[in-house]
């Protein structure tokens, strides 16, 4: 792997030089820890999403509140309804939710971003506006406004984290353009009859693709939190879906005679969270200059 | 070259020609006057769409048998009849006036409303503040005596953890097992303020405190760590070592106190984040303050208490930031320079 990615450090061409420092985000213990946290979290919620194991929704009245055992993993919860289905179609749900949501903001974010940065004027007046304003809100106050005002389904609660987090998408995008705006490149390239626009999108993009998947990555842990407050809230996923953030609120009332119904959910939660903290930053050290630790 | 050296003199000149439109304290506090008019903009819009209405919310579901005149009638004395543009105007002059409209299940007015929750929320958001501090600033100095080695690594990989916990998570967990193994749950009982009973008022932040202190101490840690290592490369530290400063005094004057500046202006973030963020918290320790005041609002479809709430939260934020601004341009006069 360090040979390839040896022979690829060719200083002239951006996107090779930055996959050897992909892998090197990899080789850190935090990135290695973080990637292996992921990929059981993942696989645990593919499989909830594909149907492996015992169903999330089958309730057994009689197995009600039983500890863990060889036919429940994680117990049961109130309706017995096992746990450990319901965890893996909680992880399902919340990573269903993240990766729309930070999609959504991301797309929407960067093309504002890049748009308001070439434009200027009155395009940037506005989008600057807009940034401040949904920044003005606490993150988790404006997701509940905008949550209670839909229709709740985990659609509109992804939208609603969307929301969110774009301005902070459009502001990381925003910056590089107005340095690249006026580079020799961009105004060589206009000059050869090419669309000055095309060449910023075709220039920019590679330039933030460091910062970016950086702020994806932790984007997705925060949409992760996001949602889990809201569904504990009642402004979240409606049940009867799984939601890890709906299932700490179930347990909370009921841990003196069933502990298990807190810890498992919580405990998913906070491994999937760490694994996307851990992967964020074992990304920045590597692909972002300024965030590195050094 | 030439080119920039003209602006940035030209810049300069015209800084002090109009000094009161181009004085970046003036741009700030203009630029948070449109942000406070976008953002009464977007809470009226997002409580217009909301399904189901003040008709609603006052009659519940007999609201349905009600006939079209009454239905008429009701409109036009909640004035939701009239154009959406002259509701805005009014709601926000009212606004403007100190009416922040009233709820329609207890008939209090939201203004009396917020005057008994937000400070509540601002006796919880210093508390905690002051707890996010009190393990921040030590742990980031602490990471950031050796950059790199086992105990930054410690201390980095501990923030990461608390940052990674959910406040809701931790609430819930600590306040069921201490339900559960002590007995002792000051917040169980009804909530005094700091006038009504001041010991029992402290227990019953305790708890609520702490959690939203923990979830802010990374932030801070991480602020306080990374303004330490600048710090400590600037060449005053330098020159103060030449000088033969050493030790403490280097510490504490030279290093400390300089690096704190970053510190006080996350601070600011971070409380006026409180004062809409620890709506969660509220709830679970049933503070009965601002967060929690929307959240009732939200379950009693009391739309009018909602849109007032938000908005004066949303300005808080608004105006705590623009203080910490200030504050920050006080405090460094570098800034200023700029």
């Amino acid at each position: 792997m360090s040979a390839a990615a040896d022979m690829h450090e060719v200083p002239e061409v951006p996107t090779t030089r930055a996959s050897g420092r992909w892998v090197k985000a990899f080789r850190t213990p935090g990135g290695i820890v973080g990637l292996i946290l992921m990929a059981i979290v993942t696989t645990l919620a593919l499989l909830a999403a594909f149907g492996v194991g015992q169903d999330p929704a089958t309730q057994e009245v009689s197995d009600a509140l039983q500890g863990p055992s060889a036919s429940h993993w994680l117990g049961t919860d109130q309706f017995g309804r096992d746990i450990f289905a319901r965890v893996c179609s909680g992880l399902a749900n919340s990573l269903r939710v993240a990766v729309v949501s930070v999609t959504l903001a991301a797309v929407g974010g960067v093309l504002l971003g890049i748009l308001a940065g070439y434009y200027q004027g009155v395009l940037d007046r506005v989008v600057g506006v807009i940034t401040n304003v949904l920044f003005a809100f606490p993150s988790l106050l404006l997701a509940l406004a905008l949550a209670a005002t839909l229709r709740r389904s985990w659609l509109t609660v992804a939208i609603a984290i969307a929301v969110v987090y774009l301005p902070i998408f459009a502001r990381v995008a925003r910056g590089p353009v107005l340095t690249l705006r006026h580079a020799e490149y961009v105004l060589a390239a206009t000059a050869v009859g090419r669309s000055r626009l095309s060449t910023l999108f075709e220039h920019v993009l590679p330039n933030i693709t460091g910062i970016l998947v950086v702020q994806v990555t932790l984007s997705l842990s925060w949409a992760i939190l996001t949602e889990a407050a809201l569904s504990f809230l009642g402004f979240g996923t409606p049940p009867p879906a799984a939601s890890l953030g709906g299932m700490v609120y179930a347990a909370q009332t009921l841990t003196s005679v069933a502990p298990w119904m807190l810890y498992a959910p919580g405990a998913a939660l906070i491994l999937a969270v760490v694994g996307l903290n851990l992967l964020g930053d074992g990304l920045r050290a590597a692909l972002d200059p300024r965030g590195g630790n050094q | 070259m030439e080119g920039v050296g003209l602006l940035s003199a030209a810049a300069s000149l015209g800084h002090r020609v109009g000094a009161v439109g181009r004085h970046p304290v003036a741009r700030r506090v203009g630029e948070a006057a449109v942000t406070l008019l976008g953002v009464s903009i977007l809470t009226f819009v997002l409580l217009r769409v909301v399904p189901g209405d003040q008709i609603t919310a006052a009659y519940g579901t007999a609201a349905g048998d009600l006939t079209p005149e009454q239905v008429e009638a009701l409109e036009a004395y909640y004035g939701i009849n009239e154009p959406v543009l002259s509701q805005y105007l009014g709601w926000l002059g009212g606004v403007l006036t100190g009416n922040l409209g009233v709820s329609a299940t207890s008939h209090l007015s939201v203004l009396s409303m917020t005057a008994q929750s937000l400070p509540n929320t601002i006796e919880l958001a210093v508390f905690a503040i002051l707890i996010g501090l009190a393990l921040g600033v030590p742990g980031g100095m602490l990471a950031a005596s050796r950059p790199g080695r086992a105990r930054d690594q410690i201390s980095q990989l501990t923030s990461l953890i608390a940052l990674s916990v959910p406040s809701f998570l931790l609430a819930a967990a600590v306040s069921s097992w201490l339900v559960n193994t002590i007995g002792w749950y000051p917040n169980g009982e009804g909530y005094r303020t700091l006038l009504e009973d001041p010991l029992l008022n402290l227990q019953q932040m305790l708890l609520p405190a702490l959690v939203l202190g923990i979830s802010i101490a990374p932030p801070i840690l991480q602020t306080t760590r990374a303004a330490i290592l600048t710090v400590r490369s600037e060449d005053y530290v330098r020159t103060a070592r030449a000088k033969g400063v050493t030790g403490r005094r280097l510490q504490v004057r030279h290093i400390l106190r300089n690096a704190l500046i970053p510190v006080v202006t996350m601070s600011g973030l971070q409380f006026g984040f409180l004062l809409g963020g620890a709506l969660v918290v509220e709830q679970i320790f049933a503070i009965p303050g601002i967060g929690r005041q929307v959240l009732l609002g939200l379950e009693q479809k009391e739309y009018a208490v909602v849109q007032s709430t938000v908005l004066v939260i949303a300005a808080m934020f608004v105006l705590v930031n623009l203080l910490t601004d200030v504050v920050y341009r006080l405090v460094d006069p570098r800034v200023r320079v700029q």
